[in-house]
């Protein structure tokens, strides 16, 4: 690792190519598996995702169900050959953390008190990893259970921010995200200005991670739109063919 | 987790927060009564023990050789692992690791890491080859709620606590020689975590209060005022302003320990 390798250049050009606060390409597919009450599908630069969820369902096992709420399960996974060296498929500390974190942002979007002793598992199955998988997943996951008619406040949008080579920058790709100083995954709900998931690491003075969440908020708001916008042409063309 | 008796707890809580009031009688931003004790497990290299209220948490820390991580070849290696010990509540059930030790681990790993506590490059005993791995493990022998801070500052005591032995290469073996030194440090973050209850922040939460909580925030600061370590738990939100808001405290409540800990 060269110390001295610049991340950025002097006319503030990131390595890919994109300015500071230019996201990467973002592409968004709703329901790409049969099998699956909702799926949904994201290319996020070179990340290559898939989620799916199941439910609201009986929960299995049943000493799990809760009398009082629905329960919301989650399981992120790589993929062994999404990454450089090839990962075991056996959950890794790190993908049972994140698991966590994924489904504790998507909670809050869940009216759980409306649908007791049931469950609704949500998978995501990181095919390709290229840095912020954990955000495009919850990106993914939340179509995922819209596309299940799981009734939503909003949907969740996450998208991550950091900083490298000095510079605040919006969503950090496989290179700046281990090189970079700082990384800061912000899962957002736009219309209820909710911020469900929120992780540091590296190092940032309280201001230079001000300007970090109200970036990744601004990244999570322009990824909100595709979201909408992967729902619509689903359930557009169905109704099309209803007429 | 009986669900009738929190939510009359619940009710409790809230209507004391209005009131900028807590069960325990602590004001909002209140610490419970932080004691550390140091050295008290001779076996390890380094060890601590944590009292907070009545959370009790015990970290080990032990020194050994091994080989560094091939893209950091000029570096030592840290683990963190954390045991919730079924002794510890009713709660934890003897098992491999659940999300919430691991969490736990991850939390405190990422505090002492991000904020270069260890000088892990003092670690280095031949380049790409031999270094010192330092194990910290985190033993929950109490849970009376805010694990997170409790382990995190038991861990940074350990660490201070940690002798390394001294050693001399002759003919390409290590030697242990005779005495210590003490592990080469070079930050000592602090973690304030804050429950979310009722829109109002509650720093320490205790056990009832986690139970009842929306949703909570660990924030790691270093003697420098910056921010190099956050975690937000739990099934609800935070507005941006309440982010804002939490690190705010979280930098006030870790100059306050670090003056009442010396560190």
């Amino acid at each position: 690792m060269n110390e001295k390798e610049k991340l950025i250049d002097k006319k503030g050009v990131r390595l890919d190519g994109r300015k500071a606060d230019e996201l990467r390409p973002v592409k968004l597919q709703v329901g790409v598996l049969s099998n699956a009450d909702g799926s949904a599908y994201i290319e996020h630069g070179k990340n290559k995702i898939l989620a799916a969820a199941f439910g609201p369902r009986e929960m299995h096992p049943k000493h799990l169900a809760q009398p009082d709420r629905m329960v919301l399960r989650c399981r992120y996974h790589m993929a062994p050959f999404s990454v450089q060296e090839r990962k075991s498929p056996a959950p890794s500390r790190r993908e049972v953390e994140l698991s966590k974190v994924i489904k504790e942002s998507l909670e809050p979007a869940l009216f759980l008190e409306l649908y007791p002793r049931t469950g609704v598992d949500v998978f995501v199955e990181v095919l390709q990893a290229d840095g912020g998988t954990r955000c495009a997943s919850i990106t993914a996951a939340a179509l995922a259970i819209a596309d299940a008619g799981v009734p939503m406040k909003d949907l969740v949008v996450a998208c991550a921010a950091g900083k490298v080579d000095d510079t605040v920058v919006v969503d950090l790709f496989d290179a700046e995200d281990k090189l970079g100083t700082a990384d800061v995954p912000v899962a957002y709900m736009p219309n209820l200005n909710a911020v469900t998931l929120l992780q540091m690491d590296g190092i940032l003075t309280p201001d230079e991670f001000e300007r970090a969440v109200n970036m990744a908020m601004d990244g999570c708001k322009k990824i909100y739109a595709l979201q909408k916008e992967a729902l619509k042409t689903k359930y557009m063309v169905v109704k099309e063919v209803e007429e | 987790m009986s669900s009738l008796v929190t939510k009359v707890r619940l009710k409790q809580i809230e209507q004391l927060i209005e009131k900028g009031k807590r069960l325990d009688e602590r004001g909002l931003t209140d610490y419970r009564p932080i004691k550390i004790e140091q050295g008290l497990i001779e076996r390890a290299e380094g060890s601590a023990r944590v009292l907070l209220g009545k959370t009790e948490v015990l970290v080990g820390v032990k020194v050994e050789t091994g080989e560094p991580f091939p893209d950091t070849p000029n570096e030592g290696v840290m683990t963190v692992n954390a045991e919730l010990v079924p002794l510890a509540s009713p709660s934890f059930e003897p098992g491999p690791p659940d999300e919430n030790s691991i969490e736990l681990a991850r939390v405190v790993d990422r505090g002492i890491r991000e904020s270069h506590a260890i000088d892990t490059e003092k670690l280095c005993i031949e380049p790409g080859k031999k270094v010192f791995v330092v194990f910290v493990d985190v033993y929950v022998l109490n849970h009376d709620g805010n694990l997170i801070d409790a382990s995190a500052i038991a861990s940074i005591a350990a660490l201070m606590n940690t002798k390394m032995p001294n050693y001399e290469i002759k003919d390409g073996e290590i030697k242990i020689k005779q005495g210590y030194t003490p592990l080469p440090m070079k930050s000592h973050p602090i973690t304030v975590t804050m429950a979310k209850i009722n829109n109002r922040l509650l720093v320490d939460p205790w056990f009832e209060e986690e139970q009842v909580m929306d949703s909570r925030i660990s924030i790691a600061t270093n003697e420098d005022g910056n921010i190099c370590a956050i975690q937000k738990g739990g099934s609800s939100y935070f507005t941006p302003q309440q982010i804002l808001e939490a690190t705010k405290i979280a930098l006030d409540k870790a100059a306050d320990l670090r003056k009442k800990l010396n560190w």
